[in-house]
């Protein structure tokens, strides 16, 4: 690990992070998040499942450099992530997040059009990336005549033409109904394929994890600690179709186990938690 | 907590603008604009005289009567509107661009029909009230749940007892509403038809206090029915909110 | 245009057709209502003898004056109070009564303070329509979704970037709501001062000639005053309406 080689392999790393809320006069602080070690390698779809309130969009906002860390360090391609989203990282939060007031197309060329690129290349761009995401017969309509599923996909769109590196993704599909999100699993792991990005991925289906993804970190409920790492084997050419091999269950049923008692706290019952 | 807060939050409004018209009175000088403290102590004086009880009377009476035919005839075009759709899709613009239409232009109308009398306050006063019972009660009704009608009919209720216990109770809070601004704006019209062309009521009182440069008077009258229109819109509100939250 | 249309304009129609005939059968005395077409004769009379131009176009200019100044100080004051949270919640009960007094009752008082000119008219017409401007403005601010000021600094824009780039343009249909408003507060603002007492103006005028028994001014001006009010609120009413349903918005 001390060597350059295996540096090179890391393409974000957390040491030691520690997000604690600065309480008021009247609220005591709050310590969210916390201490987290975590190492992402290059092209690697790592998932963090957890309870509610355990703190894991926090993670993923300090790893995008959208909150300070209150202790330890946040790197990304060898370079400290300090107050900044980094250039080559792109979020989708969970939220809709597609502008209304523009066109699909125009969402897409958002954040192309700011940066200064060449219009020709734009419309390369947005065309390929409306294209992938099947969206090009609705290049023209506004987010208000697509449904959730869809304008989620702007978003993501709006994030692929950067071309970013290292993509975040803050459950994207938490306001979907079940189908639409196991079918836009599969298009987020044809993206992760072809982008070769790096992923991670905030989720609280544990379902959603194990199909997804490469390593699933399970956290604690708050402050948020990772409990279990696992490692989950699956091909680089998978899918949906997966959730029906035994394996899924086990993956599954192993984060269950560790999560159980945790979701049981953030839900307020302690005594059940034991048993 | 948040009612003690509410109180304070306007007794700061209130004092605020007494501490600006004191501004305004400096600013200007005592005989166009007197400061509150002169205009205070004239509406101690004024308001318990004769003359000032009967332009109050005037306007009250002309006002209780535009009331009810703005309820009156506000609720029943709502409600006929509100339950025949077809008349609500083709009268709702018509109403809105009678609502948004400035409709003092029509007064002189109403002067030539009725003359200066009683009634044409009343007319005129019902002209702007109506509209908006009549539109918030409509929408009142159209925006009751169709689970609603369903329950009804799974829990085998005859059609009396469906508007009695759903019905009425899902559509009071808007249909409140609806009243609330009707009153305020019922007030606006009759203040208005007195103020263009009457012989009494507070609004000719204003007029011609402003004609004799009676400032005082005129500030005193302006002061009263600021408060009448303010604290009756504050109850109103009150219900409403009342409606609003119970469970 | 859709069924529900041709019905409304049936309506309409038969309804000016009753008041045409009543009036020719002598049902309506014409010394109280003329015909419609008489109005609409008297009113095309007027508008080619173009004596009343003048006050035409100082009575639009005043509504137009009023409502800018309306739009541009509501928002710039409605921007204000929205970054100040506690003085809005001060403020609250001012906003929630101020529609509910009738504000006319002070154009005496602003008469007195700067004389029978256009300032007091216009301040009326600005008193009626910025309040519904500031409110419109806070409704507007409150709906921009948090999640834009993350996605701003995901793309690395300024302050300033993100208030006009994304913010302001999140916020405007609400914002258009406001100035639709604020130019039909305006024109009644202006209209209701110049029927209570003005130096001049199209209420000046009607009003003059119904003390002067000159009914065809009086209704001529007055069904102009109708249609230019009723064409301007219905344009933006719809362009209010269609902006909404692009952006999903539903309007009651």
């Amino acid at each position: 690990m001390t060597t350059a080689a295996a540096d090179a392999d890391i393409h974000a790393a957390l040491s030691g992070v520690t997000r604690v809320y600065p309480g008021t006069a009247t609220t005591p602080p709050i310590h969210a998040l916390g201490p987290i070690n975590l190492e992402l390698k290059r092209g690697e779809f790592f998932a963090v499942v957890g309870p509610s309130g355990c703190g894991k969009s926090t993670l993923l906002e300090v790893l995008a450099g959208l909150q300070q860390p209150t202790a330890g360090t946040v790197m990304f391609e060898g370079r400290t992530v300090a107050g900044k989203v980094p250039d080559g990282i792109g979020v989708v939060f969970q939220e809709d997040a597609s502008f209304p007031w523009m066109t699909v197309w125009d969402n897409a060329a958002f954040g192309l059009r700011r940066n200064g690129v060449a219009t020709a290349e734009i419309r390369r761009r947005v065309d390929d990336a409306l294209a992938f995401m099947g969206l090009t017969d609705f290049a023209r309509a506004y987010p208000a005549q697509l449904s959730g599923g869809m304008r989620q996909r702007v978003c993501i769109s709006r994030t692929l033409v950067l071309q970013p590196r290292l993509i975040l993704l803050d459950e994207p599909f938490g306001a979907l109904d079940a189908q639409t999100r196991l079918l836009m699993g599969d298009e987020v792991l044809r993206l992760w394929r072809r982008t070769g990005a790096t992923v991670l991925l905030i989720t609280h289906a544990l379902d959603e994890a194990a199909m997804l993804s490469d390593r699933i970190g399970a956290m604690s409920a708050r402050p948020g600690r990772f409990l279990d790492i696992v490692v989950t084997g699956w091909s680089r050419e998978r899918n949906s179709k997966i959730v029906s091999e035994p394996q899924f269950g086990e993956i599954t049923g192993r984060l269950w186990e560790n999560l159980r008692g945790e979701s049981l706290k953030s839900l307020g019952h302690p005594g059940m938690a034991a048993g | 907590m948040i009612a003690s807060r509410r109180v304070a939050d306007t007794v700061i409004i209130l004092i605020i603008l007494l501490l600006a018209w004191q501004a305004l009175h400096q600013l200007v000088g005592a005989t166009a604009l007197p400061g509150p403290v002169p205009t205070l102590a004239y509406l101690a004086k004024f308001v318990p005289s004769e003359r000032f009880a009967e332009n109050a009377w005037a306007t009250l009476v002309c006002f209780f009567y535009a009331l009810l035919l703005s309820y009156g005839i506000g609720l029943a075009f709502g409600v006929w509107m509100g339950i025949h759709r077809l008349s609500g899709a083709v009268g709702e613009p018509i109403l809105i661009s009678l609502y948004t239409l400035p409709k003092v232009t029509l007064y002189p109308v109403v002067l030539l029909i009725f003359g200066l009398s009683l009634s044409g306050r009343v007319t005129f006063g019902a002209m702007h009230g109506v509209l908006p019972v009549a539109l918030l009660t409509m929408s009142a009704i159209r925006n009751i749940p169709p689970v609603y009608h369903k329950s009804a009919r799974t829990l085998h209720l005859s059609g009396w007892q469906t508007i009695v216990t759903m019905l009425f109770p899902a559509t009071l809070p808007e249909i409140v509403a609806g009243l609330r601004i009707g009153f305020t704006l019922t007030l606006l019209g009759v203040l208005l038809a007195e103020m263009f062309a009457a012989k009494q009521g507070l609004g000719s009182l204003i007029i011609n206090a402003m004609q004799l440069m009676q400032a005082e008077e005129m500030l005193t009258v302006a002061v009263v029915l600021f408060a009448f229109a303010a604290l009756a819109n504050a109850l109103l509100l009150w219900i409403e909110h009342r409606l609003h939250h119970r469970v | 245009m859709s069924r529900v249309g041709w019905i409304r304009l049936a309506v309409l129609a038969i309804a000016i057709g009753l008041l045409e005939l009543c009036c020719r059968l002598g049902l309506i005395d014409q010394r109280v209502v003329i015909p419609p077409s008489e109005m609409a004769v008297a009113l095309v009379r007027l508008l080619i003898s173009g004596e009343a131009n003048e006050q035409i176009v100082r009575t639009f200019g005043i509504v137009l004056l009023a409502a800018l100044i309306s739009v541009v100080a509501g928002f710039a004051l409605g921007a204000v109070i929205h970054a100040l949270p506690r003085a809005r919640q001060s403020l609250d009960p001012f906003f929630a009564t101020y529609y509910a007094v009738p504000i006319f009752i002070f154009y005496p008082v602003m008469i007195v303070i700067f004389g029978l000119s256009a300032i007091p008219i216009v301040l009326m017409g600005v008193a009626t329509a910025i309040v519904a401007m500031i409110i419109a403005t806070l409704n507007g601010l409150d709906r921009v979704p948090q999640v834009l000021a993350k996605v701003a600094r995901v793309h690395r824009m300024g302050t300033i970037a993100t208030a006009l780039r994304l913010k302001l343009p999140a916020a405007a249909p609400h914002l258009f709501t406001g100035v639709k408003l604020a130019v039909s507060y305006a024109f009644i603002g202006v209209i209701a001062s110049e029927f209570i007492l003005a130096p001049a103006g199209l209420g000046r005028v009607i009003s003059d000639a119904y003390t002067d028994f000159n009914n065809r001014q009086m209704y001529a001006l007055m069904l102009l005053l109708i249609i230019v009010a009723t064409l301007v609120n219905m344009f933006l009413h719809v362009v209010d309406q269609r902006w909404a349903e692009r952006r999903g918005i539903a309007k009651p």
